[in-house]
């Protein structure tokens, strides 16, 4: 279990820090959704099920519809 | 020098996160009212889900500051947006059949796996804030798949209205009826487990169910017109 745990948290920060450094924001906006559904994912590991839920519909799909409908009315590349 | 200066403050912000929490025992329950809750929490509301217990029942009136907060965080996007000029349509790609019909498909199964979150809110986990976002990717599913179809701005309208005023006046007849504090339980509570248990608990959150699902459905909406 300790095992499952930590690699999900070590894939959390890879995928947080790969949302920092992409200058494509669409794929940095995918990497933020990733850290969500493995946040979701831990909250049901760590028995809270009801933040579970919240955060893999708010964080993981309506968060990254919003993000991806504001790209696309402005610039996909960073600079 | 920029760098520099960031790494600093980030030792510094680290030091004092971690000082901070060190001396607090983890996994140790230490406020007495959470204690509370758990073990009074079943008997007094009736609800298995302690969870739902302490946000429908014992913290009503933080509820009603959330649902307002959701309302007016749909109105003020909603004036932002208005303000925009619209621009000149573009040609759209149709979509492919299957991505359609899966679309279609998927959309009711969705729906009522957002119904069974919320109406069974007093039972499992989950409850009205969750059902409602998950009603609403369903709306964003079709928003996504289906090119052209929108939801019915009437409906939108009535379902939201109805919730807010469910909620509103049961809070006001149980601050009437039942005691001295909003939203009090003054439906029988039924048996333990049970469907048609826990007083106003399901009814709440039904009607918070609604009310935030069409919110946020409404928010995709116009985020997706405002787009297209």
């Amino acid at each position: 279990m300790i095992i499952i745990i930590s690699l999900l948290v070590l894939l959390m920060l890879v995928s947080a820090i790969a949302a920092f450094i992409f200058k494509d924001l669409i794929s940095a906006v995918i990497a933020s959704c990733l850290v969500s559904l493995i946040a979701a994912v831990l909250f049901y590991f760590l028995q809270a099920p009801d933040v579970a839920m919240a955060e893999a519909s708010i964080g993981a799909a309506l968060i990254t519809a919003v993000f991806i409908i504001a790209i696309k009315r402005t610039e996909r590349y960073e600079e | 020098m920029r760098k520099l200066i960031g790494i600093i403050l980030l030792i510094v912000v680290a030091w004092g996160i971690f000082t901070s929490l060190q001396n607090i025992p983890f996994g140790v329950p230490k406020s007495k009212v959470g204690k509370y809750y758990n073990e009074q929490g079943q008997e007094q509301t009736g609800a298995s889900n302690i969870v739902t217990s302490v946000v429908v029942q014992y913290r009503s009136f933080d509820t009603l500051g959330e649902v307002t907060v959701h309302f007016l965080a749909a109105i003020g996007l909603g004036a932002v947006l208005a303000t925009l000029k619209r621009k000149d349509k573009r040609e759209v790609e149709k979509a492919s059949l299957i991505l359609t019909t899966g679309c279609r498909f998927l959309f009711p199964l969705i729906l009522l796996f957002g119904a069974y979150i919320f109406i069974h809110g007093h039972l499992t986990p989950g409850g009205g804030f969750q059902g409602g976002a998950v009603i609403a990717s369903a709306f964003l599913l079709v928003y996504l798949g289906c090119h052209g179809r929108r939801v019915n701005e009437f409906g939108l309208t009535l379902a939201e209205s109805l919730g807010g005023l469910t909620f509103i006046i049961l809070g006001l007849i149980g601050l009437v009826v039942g005691g001295h504090y909003f939203l009090s339980n003054y439906l029988p509570k039924g048996e333990l487990n049970m469907l048609f248990s826990a007083g106003v608990i399901p009814i709440i959150y039904i009607a918070i169910g609604f009310k935030v699902g069409a919110e946020l459905s409404r928010i995709i909406d116009r985020l997706m017109e405002e787009s297209r």
